[in-house]
């Protein structure tokens, strides 16, 4: 009799813990599965505007105002913006505002007369009166201080990009979030960059 | 000479034709004589999209492995060699960019601004640790994600925290959450990957106060273990979410606790529940109406967050640079004679006029001031439930992983004596 009732009663609770152990699973279930709509849900927004190509960051030439921010302001150093020479658009002038300062008289390459603070633009001389102008991207620091002689004394040939095979491609660029004429931009990346004379800004 | 000459005629030329000429083009492109081949500018090509998805592969591939090693191995040693591996690989490597952490503001971001999609593999990482943590626990924060491995290397002597000390710093998270959600979907910035303190350290490059911020968190992680995991770690909230309903999770013991206390002080992060026999039935009763009490308190505690939500969007959206130009420039227009504020005479340069700037700015303040007053709702549900839950006890027998908050990096799987 004894051993009936204690038996009984083990069934008892056995039944009670089962069935609490079923209401706390339901429950679980119920939150995983509410939990994963809202995941899917989520993802489901998203992935309608995504892009299987993805991003990349790059400066638009026609909106930048030479503030030197980027030399200062890019995650790496020195800075993953370097000035390029759009040649297409380039004068090939003698009297380069990009690589001689405003006020040298002598148009002398000596260093004092060079605009560039690390020299990195070398001028090499091609036919009467004509020079061209090479950047070496090792030295460039991204100042820009060519980039603003160039546009205030020439054809503004000379330009600044982010390199693709340096820039880090961070979540939100940090120079981006300073940037005073808001020229930084996410673009497609297959094409990663905005040269003068390659692409003309959609007004 | 003669060109010299051909060129100021083009000149002049040119500037009839055209009447009026664009700053851009000056001077002509000259016409070379001497067979001079004019070279074109290099584009070296950005990391090919393909090596993404090969990272979605490599982060699918660790949270397989971490979960065999919790599930059939019950291998702490495995778990802590591929949190190696994801540190030299997501962290240094990769330079801690590509990140889950990161990518709620990519997703927020794509929600909120019509004209940004995030990259498909973006999306992949935020929503693959998620789906993980779901059905196997926090493996992501175990043996993936970058920051949570080096602050784990670092964990030598673990003190125990207070408790309410625990608590009220584990508030963090969720403001931080909330902040960073706000940031991004009003289009101002993506805080999380600004204020992240081990990047600079992944990249061996960062502004002064980063680096300092970071190896004040690994010093402080020496002795409060992995505090950015607990106390910061946005991404963290979510992941706790789903843990908490998790179809499976790490257990201490594989067969059956015996309550030997020995994995008691094992778990650094203090995220072991011990069974408590210590409840009366009387404080079972009392406990009942203090929690319809603390209940009934949860809109008020919601309804206080969103006033000071309303309160404080003013001050937050001096994040955004728009408005912040627009207030400076209201406040002080004597600056627009500054030469020296770039970014005011940036603005004045592009032509914008004052009143489409401040039309702009006050369109920003106002998504400000709607999210501000979620946030702070947000951030009172999540106290009055934190409030709530001191008095919510589940009758438990054995030590066992708090699902939530165990980052499931399997230290006290080697404590248990039991075998299975």
């Amino acid at each position: 009799m004894d051993h009936a009732v204690c038996l009984r009663l083990r069934n008892k609770g056995d039944m009670k813990k089962k069935s609490n152990f079923n209401r706390r699973e339901f429950i679980q279930n119920g939150m995983r599965l509410t939990l994963l709509v809202a995941v899917g849900g989520v993802s489901g927004l998203s992935v309608i505007k995504a892009t299987g190509k993805g991003d990349v960051w790059q400066i638009d030439p026609y909106k930048c105002t030479q503030c030197g921010r980027c030399a200062t302001e890019c995650v790496m150093t020195p800075s993953a913006v370097k000035c390029i020479h759009a040649y297409d658009v380039c004068g090939y002038c003698d009297l380069c505002g990009g690589y001689l300062k405003p006020g040298s008289n002598a148009r002398s390459t000596a260093a004092e007369n060079q605009l560039c603070p690390t020299a990195a633009i070398t001028r090499k001389f091609i036919e009467e009166p004509y020079f061209e102008y090479v950047i070496d991207e090792d030295l460039c620091i991204g100042c820009a201080k060519c980039v603003k002689g160039c546009d205030s004394f020439g054809n503004s040939s000379l330009h600044l990009q982010i390199r693709h095979d340096l820039c880090l491609n961070c979540n939100q660029c940090s120079i981006a979030r300073v940037c005073p004429g808001d020229a930084i931009s996410r673009v497609p990346a297959d094409q990663p960059y905005m040269i003068k004379g390659q692409y003309n800004p959609q007004e | 000479m003669r060109n010299k000459y051909l060129r100021i005629i083009l000149l002049l030329l040119s500037l009839i034709i055209t009447g009026e000429l664009t700053a851009q083009n000056r001077f002509p492109k000259p016409e070379f004589e001497s067979g001079y081949v004019q070279p074109s500018p290099t584009t070296p090509e950005p990391r090919a999209f393909a090596m993404e998805y090969f990272d979605v592969f490599i982060l699918i591939a660790v949270l397989l492995l971490i979960s065999y090693f919790i599930f059939r191995k019950r291998s702490r040693r495995g778990i802590l060699w591929t949190s190696v591996f994801s540190l030299i690989y997501f962290g240094f490597y990769r330079n801690g960019c590509i990140c889950s952490i990161g990518a709620i503001q990519n997703v927020t971001l794509t929600l909120a601004d019509p004209n940004y999609g995030m990259s498909v593999v973006a999306l992949l990482f935020f929503i693959l640790p998620l789906v993980f943590a779901l059905y196997t626990g926090r493996t992501f924060c175990a043996g993936a994600c970058p920051l949570g491995a080096i602050q784990d290397l670092v964990v030598h002597k673990p003190i125990k925290l207070p408790v309410a000390l625990q608590r009220g710093l584990g508030m963090i998270p969720y403001l931080y959450l909330g902040l960073a959600v706000l940031y991004a979907a009003t289009g101002t910035d993506f805080i999380i990957c600004r204020y992240d303190p081990f990047v600079g350290i992944f990249r061996m490059d960062a502004p002064f106060t980063m680096i300092v911020l970071g190896i004040g968190f690994l010093l402080v992680g020496i002795f409060v273990a992995r505090p950015y995991c607990r106390f910061f770690c946005p991404y963290g909230v979510l992941l706790n979410w789903m843990s908490s309903f998790s179809r499976w999770h790490l257990t201490i013991t594989p067969s059956e606790c015996v309550s030997c206390k020995l994995c008691e002080n094992s778990c650094p992060f203090d995220a072991i529940d011990i069974p408590d026999h210590s409840i009366q039935k009387k404080d079972v009763s009392k406990n009942v109406k203090r929690f319809l009490i603390f209940t009934l308190l949860i809109p008020i505690w919601m309804a206080l967050g969103a006033w000071v939500g309303h309160q404080s969007h003013v001050f937050l959206s001096k994040g955004n640079s728009q408005v912040y130009l627009a207030e400076l420039l209201i406040s002080h227009p004597e600056l627009k004679s500054d030469i020296d504020n770039l970014d005011i005479q940036a603005f004045l340069a592009s032509g914008k006029s004052m009143d489409v700037l401040v039309e702009e700015a006050s369109l920003i303040r106002n998504k400000f001031r709607i999210g501000s007053w979620i946030l702070g709702a947000f951030i009172g549900l999540v106290f009055g439930i934190k409030l709530l839950k001191q008095f919510v006890y589940r009758k438990k027998e054995d030590y066992e992983p708090n699902k939530g908050e165990c980052l499931s990096c399997g230290r006290c799987m080697d404590y248990c004596p039991v075998e299975s």
